[in-house]
């Protein structure tokens, strides 16, 4: 009782109410991505499109500090580096018949490769393990506010186009068919699921992102038979992983990222034994 | 039969991938309204690629498509299609009714679906004798009722042409009499057209058994005889005759090796 006392407040713990704040915040728009993500198979996508942040993130970096182009802020560009690696995947794999797989891999490799040769020629201290490994310490009040803006770009479209989200996901040849412009609803998933992994970077890390946009939906999917439900379920979920994890970083002095996504890779093993067992 | 407003007309089609062999050549066939007609052929012979050049899903290198006398992205409207289930995902997490909703959505379907929408869709449900199945999980049933469910949602779309891709590869075995009975139900009221490597599909209701191996041969169902099977396969195919709907029931030499 004193650990949870202490937790609401106590000064010292203040950072971990913040992070839970954004945890919170985030879940609708995980909720959201994480079952787009999880239903369209597109999850070596998303991190081929969170390692290639890391590439943005260097090069930007670099910029700033080599070149003094001070509007150029780490973030905006792993911003433009998750973006351009999920569009340019995505569009690949519409268009040109390549392997997907591959070309997957390429960008996931060469994306990470880049980043860390542009952070290796930046001089002074770069805190690249925290951007990794995520660093809840790095979290500004301006997180919040990007949170809360993430939820508003993703549920807009996923409320209006839900029929069209659903259709797309399920059959995106019959939804052509129908005359729904299945490559845009595509490429439109994409570019949500690029905004969401470099919002996430800095709770969980590049290499950890791609686990909080797949347990929560794939456990959730093991309860579950209806897409809404699903993205409901799968923000709770988000919601529980990321808090859970936090509260038990702070008290046993576990890094953060791991701690989350191992909560959340063992409730998703209890889901898939739940679901074997009563189905 | 046979006289009515022609339905699908294809004139001297030519269509290749890319620059490789042609896979079908110098196709001519018309099917008028109130034909029906089964495809069949070969493995590898052509059929899915005229099912998606009738679909506009691709462009014949040369030569004509016309369905309902319009191009086929513009006929699509009018066509009901069903795809192979398997390319599918058998866990994703949709009802039935949602499945088949989907054969109503248009580009302005935004929010939800209308109430004409969901009657619709019950409608095209009750026609396969499955209404009780509306609020299943997609994802638990068998696959003849995944096949049904499909051939709903094609139907929910209130189409004049039916295209049918292999809709009998996963019926339940006894089911079969009654999943042809709706078949030749739904023939009374549209243009159906099915896709088929078992030739045990071609059913006396069939009008026309297109053969497709790079060439399309037409046959009238009730002439289609054990050498026009062979002239399609080019091997010898064992047949039985079937006493119910079946025309004739064949197995290939290569399974049998």
């Amino acid at each position: 009782m004193t650990m949870l006392n202490g937790l609401i407040f106590a000064p010292e713990w203040g950072f971990l109410r913040f992070a839970l704040l954004i945890a919170l915040v985030l879940s609708p728009a995980l909720g959201v991505v994480g079952t787009m993500v999880v239903t369209r198979r597109i999850s070596s996508l998303a991190g081929a499109s969170a390692h290639a942040a890391l590439g943005g993130f260097g090069l930007a970096l670099f910029l700033e500090r080599v070149c003094h182009l001070n509007w150029m802020t780490p973030s905006l560009g792993a911003l433009a580096g998750a973006m351009l690696a999920a569009l340019a995947v995505g569009l690949i794999s519409m268009y040109a018949k390549e392997r997907e797989d591959t070309v997957i891999g390429a960008v996931w490799a060469v994306g990470m490769s880049v980043g860390l040769l542009f952070l290796d020629r930046t001089p002074g201290y770069v805190d690249w393990q925290g951007y990794l490994f995520g660093n809840i310490l790095l979290l500004a009040e301006t997180d919040l506010y990007w949170a809360l803006a993430l939820d508003l770009v993703v549920l807009t479209p996923a409320v209006i186009f839900f029929p069209a989200l659903l259709a797309v996901s399920f059959d995106d040849m019959f939804a052509r068919l129908r005359g729904i412009r299945a490559g845009a609803v595509y490429l439109g998933m994409l570019a949500l699921t690029a905004l969401t992994i470099v919002l996430l970077i800095n709770l969980v890390g590049i290499m950890l992102v791609i686990a909080l946009l797949t347990l929560p939906a794939a456990a959730a999917g093991c309860f579950t038979s209806h897409l809404k439900s699903m993205m409901v379920l799968t923000g709770v979920f988000n919601t529980l992983f990321i808090c859970g994890g936090l509260v038990l970083s702070c008290f046993l002095e576990l890094p953060s990222g791991p701690a989350i996504v191992v909560l959340a890779g063992g409730v998703y093993i209890l889901s898939l034994m739940w679901k074997k067992l009563v189905k | 039969m046979g006289s009515g407003e022609p339905i699908i007309e294809i004139k001297e089609l030519n269509f290749s991938y890319r620059s490789t062999e042609p896979v079908l050549e110098q196709v001519s066939l018309t099917v008028r309204a109130g034909q029906s007609g089964c495809i069949v052929g070969p493995n590898g012979g052509g059929k899915s690629t005229l099912l998606k050049l009738m679909l506009g899903l691709l462009t014949p290198d040369s030569g004509t498509i016309r369905i309902f006398g319009k191009d086929p992205v513009s006929a699509r409207r009018s066509i009901g299609y069903m795809p192979q289930y398997h390319q599918l995902d058998a866990a994703f997490p949709a009802s039935v009714m949602d499945v088949v909703l989907m054969g109503r959505i248009t580009p302005r379907t935004v929010f939800a679906y209308r109430k004409s929408d969901r009657t619709a869709a019950l409608d095209a449900l009750a026609e396969l004798g499955i209404a009780e199945l509306a609020a299943k999980s997609f994802a638990g049933l068998s696959g003849g009722q995944r096949q049904r469910v499909l051939i709903a949602r094609a139907l929910a779309g209130e189409p004049q042409l039916l295209l049918l891709d292999e809709p009998t590869a996963n019926i339940d075995p006894g089911a079969e009499e009654q999943f042809y009975a709706t078949l030749d139900e739904l023939r009374k009221k549209m243009t159906v057209i099915t896709v088929s490597h078992d030739l045990g599909f071609v059913n006396r209701q069939t009008d026309l058994v297109i053969c497709v191996n790079r060439q399309v041969n037409l046959h009238q169902a009730a002439d289609f005889s054990p050498q026009a099977i062979d002239e399609v396969y080019h091997h010898h195919v064992g047949m039985i005759k079937h006493d119910h709907s079946c025309f004739c029931c064949c197995h290939h030499e290569e399974m049998a090796q």
